[in-house]
This record gives structure tokens, sequence and C-alpha cells, in this order.
């Protein structure tokens, strides 16, 4: 394992300790007002300060951290098994099973990402309690974000299910369900979990897209995307550089996800 | 053989479209509150005008004959009326498309100018820290959410196209290095260059031409990325484009505004990937 690798395992654990702990941590809850103190830059009390409605900014910051780094990986799961479901079965069946089902990945595809995204948002009510938008927010990425694995292991099932040692277990009669299961599933694992770990970073990236067009997680509670937010009323980049934080935060998981990525799956750093 | 590639582009294109609108219709038809309808509260109506929009809204309960109406409509330039803004969506679309195009097409452009340029430098130098400088950049943008990037532009003060290259060139980028790297691998590069051909030649005469038709597979999937950036950057920067339309139209839940744009966008791109790929199957053939 190389030292960088070895380092962002280090930190994506430090920042998932952090926010776990925030409810240590942290000086009171995401949604405590401190109104005597709104829009005060950092002090002893208020370590990022706090923001436009006096809310403490560094226990925004760990709760929204706990938010995006537990969900997105949830929202990776869910559309992991459903490419491994559809694009798993329909190389493994093959024929017109599989091209049906690449006919709709490739319709998924041809959508842009964030068109998508935002027409399946505006289709559920904007007006949901937060607790409901996060969930919906992290399900629809997980829901609409498997078409690109699917693909990809559309092509591996289908490879592996004319090699050697899949005809020989049909010869023995193992057929269907159970071909699937036991022989064909399991020498997907790899692709699987390469794209999972790809999935975790892009689902944390277009939450923070969604947040930052008022698109994401609802109000008062906290993500990176709806963190994000409060750039959009700075003049200038030196102005309030504690602002800037959360960006910080999430370029360093980001990154931390890329390089633990790289040398695992063998893609360019 | 090119008009049947063509022909098949063509029957794809129609074919997704319709499958989209399809699906879009009944996504429509099945959100939440398409029952309802403000109208229905104006305490102005009678009692018959009331009867008349509750059987208009029942006349589209059924998706496949809310689908055919739409379709009829649509190929007759009736594409609806927004919720939001009371205006037909042609209307709409007419008035913000150009300078959505022009903006996304500089955008493009001047990504994959850079990256090409870039790409192209690294394999023509091939110096481990200059691949190394360029990758860690091409990280560092990926890494940044395009909403950001286009915050960034507007606290700046630069052009909306440079915050579409940047989120765009990163992508374009890597896609290029590794078709190029792949490239120099191949078997008569390394016969190519044991008989002592310039690199520059090299890289132009037989690197680049081999690396073409997968290149300009790459530059149609980018203009995808290109379209879904123009949302974020037009929102952000407050430029009156389609991108802006969408978020406005998402943030108001006006549906048939919105898919009619998703399909539109969709169009593009499938237009765009299909070009690509009709182009690199001419390019194909002119090396056999």
């Amino acid at each position: 394992m190389s030292i960088w690798r070895r380092l962002a395992g280090a930190v994506l654990l430090l920042v998932l300790g952090l926010s776990l702990a925030s409810n240590w941590l942290a000086l009171a809850g995401y949604a405590k007002q401190y109104r005597a103190a709104a829009g005060a830059p950092p002090s002893r009390e208020h370590w990022l300060g706090t923001d436009d409605i006096g809310r403490d900014r560094f226990a925004r910051v760990l709760y929204g951290t706990r938010i995006s780094l537990l969900l997105a990986p949830a929202a990776a799961l869910l559309s992991t098994l459903m490419a491994a479901l559809v694009g798993g079965l329909a190389g493994y069946l093959g024929g017109a099973w599989a091209k049906a089902a690449m006919a709709i990945t490739d319709l998924f595809l041809s959508l842009p990402w964030l068109f998508l995204l935002i027409m399946v948002r505006a289709l559920m009510p904007l007006n949901v309690s937060p607790l409901t938008s996060v969930l919906v927010t992290f399900l629809m990425l997980g829901l609409l974000g498997w078409t690109s694995a699917a693909r990809v292991l559309c092509a591996s099932a289908g490879t592996l299910r004319d090699s050697d040692f899949v005809r020989q277990a049909r010869a023995s009669g193992i057929r269907g369900v159970r071909l699937f299961w036991i022989h064909v599933l399991p020498n997907l694992k790899p692709v699987l979990y390469a794209q999972f770990w790809i999935s975790i970073p892009a689902f944390i990236v277009s939450e923070a897209n969604l947040g930052i067009l008022g698109l994401g997680v609802a109000e008062p509670m906290p993500s990176w995307g709806s963190l994000l937010r409060e750039l959009e009323g700075l003049v200038s980049a030196g102005e309030e550089p504690w602002k800037f934080v959360p960006l910080l935060l999430l370029v360093v998981v980001v990154t931390s996800f890329q390089l633990l990525l790289s040398k695992e799956e063998g893609l360019p750093a | 053989m090119l008009g049947r590639k063509i022909a098949r582009h063509g029957l794809l294109i129609l074919a997704t479209v319709l499958l989209g609108g399809f699906l879009s219709a009944a996504l429509v038809r099945l959100a939440p509150g398409f029952d309802a309808d403000e109208a229905q509260l104006d305490s102005h109506l009678n009692s018959e005008s009331l009867e008349a929009l509750r059987q208009a809204r029942l006349s589209q309960h059924n998706i496949s004959r809310f689908y055919l109406h739409a379709l009829r409509s649509a190929t007759h330039g009736d594409l609806g009326s927004s919720l939001s803004l009371q205006q037909p969506v042609s209307k709409l679309l007419r008035e913000r498309g150009p300078l959505t195009l022009r903006l996304v097409a500089s955008g493009w452009l001047l990504s994959w100018a850079t990256a090409m340029a870039l790409a192209l430098s690294a394999a023509w130098l091939r110096l481990a820290c200059y691949d190394a400088g360029a990758t860690i950049l091409t990280g560092a943008l990926l890494c940044l959410p395009a909403a950001v990037l286009a915050l960034f532009a507007v606290l700046w003060n630069t052009p909306a196209a440079f915050a579409i290259a940047l989120i765009v060139f990163p992508r374009d980028f890597r896609y290029a290095r590794n078709l190029l790297g792949k490239a120099y691998s191949l078997p008569h590069i390394t016969t190519a260059r044991a008989k002592g051909l310039s690199e520059p030649r090299v890289l132009f005469w037989h690197v680049v031409p081999v690396a073409a038709p997968q290149l300009l597979a790459v530059a149609g999937v980018s203009v995808s990325l290109a379209l879904g950036a123009a949302i974020p950057v037009e929102a952000l920067c407050g430029l009156a484009g389609v991108g802006q339309l969408a978020w406005q139209a998402a943030l108001a839940r006006d549906l048939p505004l919105l898919t009619n744009i998703t399909i539109l966008a969709t169009l593009v791109t499938l237009l765009a990937n299909s070009s690509a790929d009709v182009i690199g199957h001419v390019l194909r053939s002119q090396e056999i």
C-alpha cells in the first residue's frame, strides 16, 4: 500500500470519526441559533463563526459532513446493487434481455446527468420535511446513478457467461439463478467494488451541486451542498475565508477517495 | 454502408426521443399534484366552468392518451405552456436557446482545445513532472462541484464560457491523455521510433490518426457534459438561457417546461454522439 493511499485512508477515517463525534464536539445542534452573534467571525465560542441567522458554522460543518459521508456510500450501495441486478442479469441472460436492458441504459445515459437529477427532484414535492429531503436526495442519486455501472457489468457478465468454467458448470447441470448466484456474481465482485468506490465521490459532488442550486437537502438540515450555498453571497474570495472550510473539506474527502481508488483499481491518479 | 449507419443513428434518435417522451409524460402524469388545478379554486368560476376544468383534467388521466395528445401537439410546434411563466414553451426555448447554444459551444470548444493542447504536449514531451502537474490540476478540478466553479466565475468576474470549459476540460484531458498513451504503446509506434522518425512525425502521423475516432467519441460525450454544466453556470451567473430556465422550472415544479427542456437536451446529446460516431466511422474507413 503506497503512502498516498495510507494517507488518504487516514484522512477519510479522521473526517468520518470527527463527523460521527459531532454530538460531543459541537457546541450545540446544527439548528441552534445565537441571535446575538449572527454573521459573527471565528471566535473562541464559534470556531468557524456563525451564519447569517446565527447558527454555529463548525457544528453545521460537522453534522453536514456526517450526512454526506454516511448517505453517499448508502446511495452508492443502492446504485451498485441496481447495476448488478440490471447489468449483471442482462449480461448473464444475453440475447434480447441484454439488448432491452442496454437500450434502457442508453436512454438514461443519453440524458445529461444534472438535467435528469433536477427533473426527478422536481417531480417530488419540494416542501418536504428536512429529514425526508435528505432521504429523497440520496435515494434519487442511488436510483438514477446505476446506468454506467450497469453497462460495465453487462459486458463483464457477458464475458463470464461464455467462459469455460461457466460452460462446465452448466454442463454439470447447474442452471438459472443458482449458476448466476454461485458462479457469475462472485466473479463480478471486483467490478462491483470498483463501481461502488467510484460512485461515492460522484454522489458527494452531485449532492453538492443540487444543494447549491437549492434542490438538495432542505434547511435547517446541513449538508455540504447547503453549506456551500453561503459562497453565493461572497463579494471577494479573501473576504471571509472561513466560509471556504466546507469546500476545503469536500475537496479533501473527494481527493482521498480518488487516491484510494486510483491504486486499487488501476485507474489514473 | 455510411448511409445505413446514418439511418440507424436516425432511427435510434427517434426511438430514444419517443421513449424518453413517453417516460417524461408518464412522470408528469404520475407526479403528485397533477390532478389539482389552481383555477378550480377561483371563486369567480361558475359550476359549469368548474365542471369543464374537471373534464379537461379527466381527459388527461390515461397516460397513453395524454402522451399521444402531447405528441400530436408537438408535431404542430405546440410544446405546451409553462405553468410558472404562463408562456408557450416553444417561445421560451426560442428566446433562450441561442444564448445557451453560444455558451455551450464556446465552453466546449475552449475545453476541447485546452485538453487537446495539454494531452498532445504531455504525449510529446513525456516528462513525468509535466504529466504529474496536469494530473494534479485535472484531479483538483474534478473534485470541485460544477456549481462551485460557476460561483468562482461570478466571484472573479470571468466569462461563463470559461466556467463551462473548466468543468468539462478535466474529463476531456484524462480521456485524451489515456487514448494517446494507449496509441503510443502500439507496436508500430515502437517500430517507427526504432526507424528514427522524429517525435512530431510519430505523434501527428502515427499516434493521432489511431486515436482520432475514439477522441471524436469523447468529443461527442463532452457535449452532454457541457450541456449539464450550463444549468449551474447560467443559474448562478444570472444568464437567461435554457439552463437557467430548467433550474427555475425545477424550483417551481413546472414539469411541462422541464420535460421539454430535458428532451431537447437529450436530442442535442444524441445528435452530438451520433455525429461523432459517423465521422469516426468515415475516418476509420479512410484508414482501411
